[in-house]
């Protein structure tokens, strides 16, 4: 994986921490952890200030009821079948070789790479696959031509963005493999496939997508998106 | 309680164990009734979440982190279970599409020597205004805007205050980037 230069913001990655991001947005944000070491320590550091902040509760049970409940505990460990360490699961399978292996979570969500992906026509030169997920989030994966803007569009609600392959411009910066872009204001933004490759990014938003050009507007009944 | 949960993963040890239910178990519990509302609930929560720390104690990693930020993750992911009922997708870091971290320079300290006690002196550090934001996310079931419209305060305030929250966080503990 080549340098990541685009990352979960601090709000966002605290929403994962503290487990109150759903499934969706989570399936974008735990991808980009897994080929991102920087936000993953970020996000311990996140996990270790949910840990002080948990620390800090002051404790406020009867002695009584505070040896009850470990009664029950120890009733609940001698229950436990004896030496049966959980150790990590094993997931030693080779992937082939290939730029197009995406990581898990993704990976199983999808059922292997991206070559298997039942993509369907979304208009010209772009192609869709939606991954269902709990909940009012709409995720798919969206695989754009090289050279070909990606769908141009303007939102209420939250987008990200995650690039898996290739690369795209928006806004005279460089989105490249790895690459986590996030809106949540009323933003215009017209990414460009670099003209040496397809690109294929993860895109996950709370709100059907509006578009804005005139062309894409004759395209999105048909589209679906 | 760092030791203790080692002692606990490594040789099974009860008396090791009871002290860490001793010391986490109400904070589990009270964590867990802020998210569930329902004191039983918050027990049977709590018990759960101890019996993942018993079973899962040999896999924690005291150079990875302490103990208490380890029993947080446990208590968040059964709270995420079974309160939320929700998915949570995670990475995993045996996954050969996985990026695993550089090897960190051996000056370089936050995993190894973050005790909780640096933690929380650290968080008492922060302005008033940032330390209730980081309650009100770990505590309380509800997303980054909805915080906004409990506090009165724009999407783009909470944010910010998050963000310099763990700025402010990163360079007291040493961690500049
Ligand atoms: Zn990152």
């Amino acid at each position: 994986m080549s340098q990541i230069n685009h990352h979960i913001s601090d709000a966002l990655l605290l929403e994962y921490a503290a487990g109150s991001l759903e499934e969706g947005w989570s399936l974008a944000v735990a991808t980009h952890l897994a080929l991102c070491p920087d936000c993953r320590k970020r996000l311990t550091l996140m996990e270790a200030t949910g840990g002080a902040l948990m620390e800090d509760i002051e404790p406020e049970r009867a002695p009584d009821a505070e040896k009850a409940s470990w009664e029950s505990m120890l009733r609940r460990l001698k229950a436990e079948p004896v030496e049966q360490p959980v150790s990590e699961p094993d997931t030693a399978q080779t992937l082939a070789v290939n730029d197009q292996a995406v990581p898990e979570p993704l990976r199983s969500y999808i059922g292997g790479s991206l070559d298997n992906v039942g993509w369907r026509r979304a208009g010209i030169g772009a192609a869709q696959y939606r991954i269902p997920v709990e909940g009012d989030i709409n995720v798919r994966l969206l695989r754009v031509g090289p050279g070909r803007p990606l769908p141009e569009h303007g939102h209420g609600g939250r987008e990200l963005t995650l690039i898996l392959h290739g690369c795209y411009h928006c806004d005279d910066e460089a989105f490249g493999p790895g690459d986590f872009s996030e809106e949540d204001e009323d933003t215009v933004h017209e990414p460009v496939v670099t003209p040496d490759g397809e690109c294929i990014c993860l895109i996950v938003t709370d709100a059907p997508l509006k578009f804005r050009s005139r062309i894409m507007r004759a395209f999105q009944p048909l589209l679906g998106i | 309680m760092t030791l203790c949960l080692v002692r606990t993963g490594r040789s099974r040890d009860v008396a090791s164990f009871e002290r860490l239910f001793v010391y986490f178990g109400p904070r589990i519990r009270s964590y867990m009734l802020k998210r569930a509302l329902d004191g039983p609930l918050a027990e049977e929560l709590m018990q759960e979440t101890m019996m993942m720390v018993w079973r899962k104690a040999s896999m924690f990693d005291p150079q990875r982190g302490n103990a208490s930020a380890w029993v947080f993750t446990l208590a968040r992911n059964v709270m995420i279970d079974n309160l939320r009922k929700a998915k949570r997708p995670q990475f995993d870091p045996n996954d050969p599409a996985f990026v695993p971290d550089a090897p960190e320079p051996p000056d370089s300290h936050f995993e190894q020597d973050e005790s909780a006690k640096r933690m929380r002196q650290a968080l008492s550090t922060l302005p008033k205004e940032q330390a209730e934001l980081l309650h009100m996310s770990f505590f309380e079931d509800i997303s980054h805007s909805m915080i906004a419209e409990k506090t009165n305060l724009p999407l783009g305030t909470v944010k910010s205050r998050i963000r310099a929250a763990f700025s402010k966080l990163r360079s007291t503990l040493g961690e500049e980037r």
